[in-house]
């Protein structure tokens, strides 16, 4: 009984190790807004789509294999979620009555196991309506296969079976079978039931007429009454043990379940609130890693704009063939949000999932790192371009080609002349590495150095003075426009005017331009 | 006679006061949490949070701080923190319990640490040299108040009645679910009886059978009920007691509390210097002035990065530095790494310190009073501010300059950075020069080396480098002009990052 909904051929297994910069991505890509969107509150639910959205698959056949389930989801999504809710309740009430982690008797393990094992057939056929109601609404083969097999292993003569095997343990008396240990004292006490052949013909009664001897403990021999009660207990041993084992199989079944269902139900909620924002969503289409394509239409922020009431401004980006992709331009032009863009996006497909944006095709990559400038390293160590190196160099033992690397305004805490080089150092070694890099830049040492030798494989796109927030191809300038904002911060804007200081008052004064 | 606080003449409440702006980014946060942090009970934090305004109200403290680092008194001011944290403890343990004998009995415990305390402080300030006017009165408060009479019936009785409790004994006697209390009448223990039997046998040493059972803090009902049977057997001592617990229920003299508390402020900081000293690092007591003055310091360090260093067993690098009247303002460039950012925290630092009447790092130093200061460190991006970075910084420093007086000290660290090298020098030159007429006492970290040539009253700093080997970093920071060498590639070279290296790892 394999669930295999994220994947054709294995688990997805909540243990297995993060990516080992998860933290850098979480934080640079703004990540906790989407987690939470897809979440809604629920704690599970949030765990899953983090760890799915973190492990990235890089291979196109396992990207389709769940975009199609993901695509089921979304056009059933109230199966989706009633078959997470009802897991999620079966796991919930088997909590409350499983007795602790250590029983001390075998009776009381005996006793909790089958309460767990009836809860868990009940929820079994329940799962299984799903599949006779439901089961012709789902077309990707994860879905299909996944009902398909709760049709043909729960199948009713199967539900009986069980059902037969729990209530003979509610019959009176216990049958146990011994061996004589040392000093001919009973050993091996094993609690045995009659064959199924005899069981219809002749029932219990058959091995209660087995011919045999009587004797009473008295009603005052307490001494005797525990002996018996321990045989009984010893006898239960192993079946306990077989029931114990059998609800924890069932057990591990429905979480997996549970686990993969979550995801689904994170992606069902996303959609449901793009859907209500108005804001696009498409199906992307995944190329394989040493392709180089990057072709997107109304690319938007999804963490960006999950935060906002309205919607939010989506770039378009034709890269094809490129290597490089530089974006400069005005502060507060929508950089960093077109660069957390790419970065979720890619993320997002590489989970099987949908993505922001009306079109959508790119080339899968092997491992996405980002290098975002950060506060001053709190510990005193070292400085802030320490700091970035050290967090490059970290990087670099892990990265490998066809790889993407997205870089938002880094190594601009040495002067820019340096700074541009040690950039371009890094840049070009990447390159040359078959590494796919995306560099928001004001650099301006940095991003001219690319634009001069009018490289194939390099793409340039720059944030306007307009402030839309929208991005458009073209060459890098030579000034950002901090002057403009200091005009707008310190006198309005108002052209001409300029800050001084004014001796005879002792304050800040704007002086106007003579006309 | 009254006494009112030890922290200043006029005893007003610091309680109110929280954290100022530039804390974290001075690491002053740091450094509280280390002074106050094994005082906790003490809520020491607010009084680190007002800076001092007048120079009275500086050496007030300068002289009762010199005071508290004498070791006589130093110890008799552990000692009496140490016996009122135990009053305290008692008196909790009075109001906590459920039963009224066990009440009486925490009372009396806490009382009798009280007079312990006091009595013991009193003497020892008696005999101690003391110099400042802040400590000398709370010595003759405390003669006074010790000398009292309420205070000498107070302490009498205490001991009448402590030592007539701990001569009672009583038994009792359990049949079934019947349990008798009775007076003790002369009967042997039977344990010891056992032990005297079977000495003769004793061979070595064997296994403890006690078995450990878990103190409750209350008296349960069955404990409370022996003992009310006890008070019973002793009516007129018990009487007595609680007569005294009745009259004596606020025994805890405003003042004194206040004091005890207070006066840990100083006791904070003196220990907190002590691990400094340890490593061969001095504090010094400043002379401050409200004036326009000059300002200077030797051998100062930054307080939170040495704490690190010292606990990491490495050596730390003291910096000198002097501004000559009319010089304001220090422009230091140089090498990343090499000690800029901790010079403009240890400037802050020093000026705090000073402020609150504390010793500063240092051989001696020369430092301004202020009225404010501001700080502009570099903050992280974070993807929930809308607003961009640059327009952040600006609004920031257009706040800074309509606040700051010529009295006020500003720190700017590696402001504009994230805008190309032509629109930092032209912003960082304007905010500069409003600074420069303002006449603001001011530090600027910066990468660009135009800044430090911009007029008499700016004075360059460069944090040097050992002259062969540009990847080393001496932190020292010295006095002369910028000279433009960053030693980025040294750097990246020292991070295996260069271009040749870095292909070298992804290929490999």
């Amino acid at each position: 009984m394999k669930v295999h909904l994220m994947y054709r051929d294995q688990d997805f297994s909540p243990d297995e190790p993060l990516p080992v910069n998860y933290l850098d991505l979480e934080q640079d890509l703004g990540l906790g807004t989407l987690f939470a969107a897809m979440a809604q509150e629920d704690p599970f639910v949030h765990d899953v789509v983090r760890k799915g959205l973190l492990r990235s698959m890089t291979n196109v056949e396992a990207v389709l294999y769940r975009q199609h389930a993901v695509a089921d989801c979304l056009g059933s999504p109230d199966v989706v979620r009633e078959m997470y809710r009802l897991v999620v309740e079966t796991l919930d009430t088997r909590r409350k009555n499983w007795l602790g982690l250590f029983p001390s008797h075998p009776s009381a393990i005996v006793h909790s196991a089958v309460e767990v094992l009836r809860l868990f057939t009940q929820s079994l056929m329940n799962l299984r309506t799903f599949a006779d109601t439901d089961g012709h609404r789902f077309r990707s083969e994860g879905f299909t296969r996944f009902f398909t097999m709760l049709q043909q292993e729960l199948d009713d003569a199967y539900f009986a079976r069980i059902q037969e095997q729990l209530n003979h343990l509610a019959g009176p008396g216990v049958l146990v079978r011994a061996q004589l240990g040392c000093g001919h004292r009973g050993t091996n006490y094993t609690l045995v039931i009659d064959p199924p052949s005899d069981r219809h013909v002749l029932g219990r009664l058959f091995s209660r007429k087995v011919p045999g001897y009587t004797f009473h403990v008295d009603a005052r021999d307490e001494g005797g009454h525990r002996t018996l009660t321990a045989m009984e207990d010893a006898g239960l041993n192993e079946a306990a043990n077989a029931l114990a084992q059998s609800s924890d199989h069932i057990l591990a079944f429905f979480h997996r379940l549970k686990t993969e269902l979550a995801f689904f139900v994170g992606c069902v909620n996303l959609h449901d609130q793009l859907v209500a924002k108005g804001e696009p969503w498409c199906m992307p289409e995944p190329l394989i890693s040493d392709q180089r394509q990057r072709y997107c239409r109304g690319l938007y922020d999804m963490s960006l704009s999950l935060r906002l009431d309205g919607q939010v401004v989506g770039n378009d980006v034709e890269a094809d063939g490129a290597d490089l992709l530089i974006v400069t331009g005005a502060n507060q032009g929508g950089k960093s949000t077109f660069l957390r863009s790419i970065g979720v996006s890619q993320l997002m497909m590489q989970a099987g999932m949908f993505v922001p944006a009306d079109a959508f095709t790119a080339n899968l990559c092997e491992g996405l790192f980002t290098h975002f400038r950060r506060e001053e390293d709190a510990t005193m160590n070292s400085g802030k371009l320490d700091d970035e190196l050290r967090r490059m160099s970290s990087m670099a033992d892990h990265i490998t080609p066809n790889n993407l690397i997205l870089f938002n305004e880094s190594f601009a805490s040495t002067n820019e002349r340096e700074g541009a080089e040690l950039f371009r150092q890094i840049t070009d070694a990447l390159l040359e590495c078959h590494v796919q890099v995306v560099a928001v830049s004001h650099m301006y040492a940095y991003a001219n150095a690319y634009y001069m030798q009018a490289l194939s494989n390099v793409v340039f796109l720059r944030a306007d003075r307009s402030r839309t927030f929208r991005l458009a191809p073209g060459r890098p300038l030579a000034t950002s426009f901090g002057q403009d904002l200091y005009e707008r911060i310190f006198h309005g804007g108002d052209r001409g005017e300029k800050l001084i200081w004014c001796e005879r008052c002792s304050a800040l004064r704007i002086a106007r331009p003579r006309t | 006679m009254d006494f009112v606080s030890i922290l200043s003449s006029d005893g007003r409440n610091l309680d109110t006061a929280v954290a100022p702006a530039y804390f974290a980014d001075l690491n002053l946060d740091q450094v509280v949490r280390a002074i106050v942090g094994p005082k906790a009970s003490y809520s020491l934090s607010p009084f680190f949070y007002t800076p001092l305004q007048t120079v009275g109200a500086v050496r007030f403290r300068q002289a009762i701080m010199q005071d508290v680092e004498q070791p006589d008194i130093l110890a008799a001011l552990n000692d009496f923190a140490s016996q009122m944290r135990s009053v305290r403890v008692h008196l909790h343990g009075s109001e906590e319990a459920s039963q009224a004998p066990a009440k009486r009995a925490w009372f009396l415990d806490a009382a009798g640490f009280y007079c312990g305390a006091l009595q013991g402080l009193a003497r020892a300030l008696s005999e101690a040299t003391i110099t400042s006017t802040g400590l000398q009165e709370f010595r003759d408060y405390m003669a006074q108040h010790v000398d009292s009479l309420w205070f000498q019936d107070f302490h009498a009785e205490l001991l009448r009645l402590r030592t007539e409790l701990a001569s009672v004994r009583y038994c009792l006697f359990i049949r079934g679910s019947a349990v008798t209390v009775r007076k003790y009448v002369g009967e042997v223990d039977y344990a010891v009886e056992v032990v005297d039997t079977f000495e003769r046998f004793r061979q070595g040493d064997v296994k403890d059978y006690t078995v450990q059972f878990p103190e409750g803090l209350g008296m349960n009902h069955i404990e409370g009920q022996i003992a009310t049977f006890v008070a019973k057997l002793y009516p007129e001592l018990f009487t007595r007691l609680e007569n005294f617990y009745q009259q004596y229920q606020n025994f805890m003299e405003p003042a004194i509390e206040r004091f005890d508390r207070e006066v840990q402020f100083y006791v904070a900081y003196v220990d907190y210097m002590t691990q400094f000293k340890k490593a061969g690092l001095t504090f010094c007591y400043p002379a401050v002035s409200h004036e326009r003055q000059n300002v200077q310091a030797t051998a100062a360090f930054d307080v939170a990065l040495a704490r690190k260093l010292i606990r990491e067993g490495q050596s730390i690098t003291c910096n000198d530095f002097h501004l000559k009247d009319p010089e304001r303002v220090f422009v230091v460039s140089g090498p990343n790494q090499g000690g800029k950012t901790t010079f403009a925290r240890m400037f802050g630092q020093l000026h705090y310190l000073a402020s609150l009447g504390c010793p500063v790092p240092g051989r001696d130093a020369q430092l301004s009073l202020f009225d404010q200061i501001f700080t502009h460190f570099e903050r992280e991006e974070h993807v929930e501010d809308l607003v961009g970075k640059l327009q952040d910084d600006l609004m920031r420093v257009r706040d800074i300059l309509e606040r700051a007086t010529s009295n006020s000290i500003i720190l700017l660290n590696e402001i504009f950075s994230s805008t190309s090298l032509e629109d930092a020098e032209f912003l960082a030159k304007q905010v500069l020069e409003t600074i420069r007429h303002r006449g603001s006492l001011c530090v600027v970290v910066t990468f660009i080396d135009d800044l430090a040539s911009l007029g008499g009253d700016v004075v360059s700093l460069v944090g040097t480098v050992l002259p062969n080997r540009p990847e080393v970093r001496t932190y020292q920071i010295v006095r002369r002009p910028a000279d433009g060498l960053a030693y980025v590639l040294a750097l990246a070279a020292k991070y295996h990052l260069t271009k040749d290296q870095l292909k070298e790892r992804i290929l490999s």
